[in-house]
């Protein structure tokens, strides 16, 4: 069923009764051609290019749990190409342009919103770095630009820009294109798209181990609901990669820690774009619920327990309390946290494993939703040529024995 | 958040520590005889496990020493805290038990 203006007003007017599930609920098959583990925005997507660029049928998506219920639900929904180094930007902000098109390419809204993002500095050497990195940008076809505190003060009229503010506001660098969506109907957009394409989204399967034949290649795996064989497996996992990498007997790069965020109660509208300060990690928007949505740094220590540590929370919002003062007495809806997976240079991992058939996609850190449509596509292309896409090509496993890191921690300053 | 004990400062908060990762790393060597690809895994490769953790810790605002944390990545869960040069405790031998 094709979604238009059209449908929603027959369907009003024949008592919503024609809508259908978006979609199937199947059984496990005995074997497919790929299998990928993980049913979040990554492993959707993945699915969904698959099937349409490479004409992939029979692929299976393994979730145990239920769809877009990891980090896919549990990100702050920033979209941004804000990155330092040239293979950085190029992938992410093919990404971005992915995002652009995506309501149309899904036939589902996915709601993105370039409200623009805006990093602020707050010393004169913050300013240095920011004109630093908003050159880099340009020099990469990305649009940035620098902002006066005038500026910034039109846009962003809560912040504190007095001359005492705690966090001085010197200057900024904005990226227009960048903004938010609507982080569950992503997930459900590439589920529904890939579903349509006959890919099978299996939930309530989680994988117990890998099958390997006599060469060591792997064959198959052993599920919560039964084995399943495929000789092509990707991995799209986020913050449990490691766990997978120990089932295939090989370790990662990899350190899993809770990153947590906050959604306050609805307000009206008082921020109509992301703002991050690099000072104290802190970013923020407003989603189109009026809840402010608020996202900072790691917790302190390796964790597989998805919820935050007080610690972390008190100096997130005491941030946000000390740069915007008038949302002091705001109150929170939700906390929650997301397990993400960590990697030395803060750079993805992506293409081949140690052992053959089996490919990953991991290492996203805490960036991983801005990149669901071009970590799709490059795991796609991967799964298909069993060749790595050109994006991906710098961010293969290999550059930790090479040394080739990509360092975006350091180059773009981001939070993580 | 945690409380930890650090051995010579004793229980205090998780605010006053830092935590530095995987314990336990040898060093492989001699070096000339290192090829990139073990160089490469012990600079970077990690167990990251779901479960008992033993990792290092600094408490960076006490007495700035060094020390070892057998920690449960999944409940948070202390079991042990032991000195950079010892081997963990096995389970039920760790002192102060809690």
């Amino acid at each position: 069923m094709r979604y238009s203006a059209w449908t929603v007003f027959k369907q009003g007017l024949t008592g919503q009764r024609g809508w259908k599930p978006a979609w199937r609920l199947p059984d496990p098959r005995p074997a497919y051609d790929v299998i990928i583990i993980g049913g979040g925005g990554h492993g959707l997507a993945t699915a969904y290019y698959l099937a349409k660029t490479y004409g992939v049928r029979r692929v299976a998506v393994l979730e145990k749990g239920w769809i877009g219920g990891g980090n896919s639900g549990r990100n702050t929904t920033a979209i941004r190409s804000n990155y330092y180094y040239r293979a950085s930007a190029k992938m992410y902000d093919h990404s971005l342009r992915l995002y652009e098109g995506l309501s149309r390419e899904l036939n589902y809204n996915v709601m993105f919103s370039q409200r623009g993002m805006i990093s602020l500095a707050h010393s004169l050497h913050e300013v240095e770095l920011a004109h630093r990195q908003a050159g880099a940008m340009r020099l990469n076809d990305i649009d940035a630009e620098f902002l006066s505190p005038a500026e910034i003060a039109r846009r962003v009229p809560i912040l504190d820009m007095s001359p005492g503010a705690r966090f001085p506001v010197l200057g900024g660098v904005i990226q227009k294109r960048a903004g938010t969506a609507r982080h569950d109907a992503v997930v459900w957009g590439y589920a529904r798209a890939a579903d349509g394409l006959g890919v099978d989204i299996i939930q309530n399967c989680e994988v117990t181990g890998f099958r390997r034949g006599p060469d060591g290649a792997v064959t198959g795996v052993d599920t919560s609901r039964g084995p399943i064989a495929s000789k092509r497996i990707g991995v799209a996992v986020a913050g449990h990669s490691s766990r997978l990498a120990e089932m295939a007997g090989f370790r990662l790069p990899i350190t899993s820690y809770a990153l947590q965020a906050f959604v306050s109660e609805p307000l009206k509208p008082v921020l109509d774009t992301v703002v991050l300060s690099p000072a104290t990690g802190v970013y923020m928007s407003q989603s189109d619920k009026g809840g402010l949505v608020i996202g900072g740094a790691l917790d302190l220590y390796p964790s597989y327990a998805q919820r935050g540590n007080m610690l972390v929370i008190r100096n997130v919002l005491g941030a946000v309390a000390a740069q915007y003062p008038s949302l002091g007495r705001v109150r929170l809806l939700r906390q929650w946290a997301g397990i993400v997976d960590i990697v030395p240079d803060s750079s993805p991992i992506i293409g081949a494993s140690p052992v053959p058939g089996l490919f990953l996609d991991c290492g996203w850190g805490t960036g991983g939703f801005k990149a669901i449509p071009v970590g799709g596509t490059m795991l796609a292309h991967q799964l298909a040529t069993l060749s790595p896409h050109p994006l991906a090509e710098p961010f293969s496993l290999e550059r930790f024995t090479t040394g080739a890191l990509i360092d975006e921690a350091a180059g773009s300053g981001i939070a993580h | 958040m945690l409380q930890i004990s650090c051995p010579w400062c004793g229980p205090r908060d998780e605010i006053e520590y830092r935590c530095g990762g995987q314990s336990h790393v040898i060093r492989p060597g001699p070096p000339e005889a290192i090829d990139d690809e073990t160089w490469g895994r012990y600079l970077s490769e990690k167990i990251n496990p779901r479960g008992e953790h033993l990792e290092r810790w600094l408490h960076a605002a006490g007495c700035r020493r060094w020390f070892n944390v057998a920690r449960d990545t999944a409940t948070h869960r202390i079991r042990a805290v032991y000195h950079m040069v010892e081997q963990p405790p096995a389970i039920g031998e760790e002192e102060g038990a809690r």
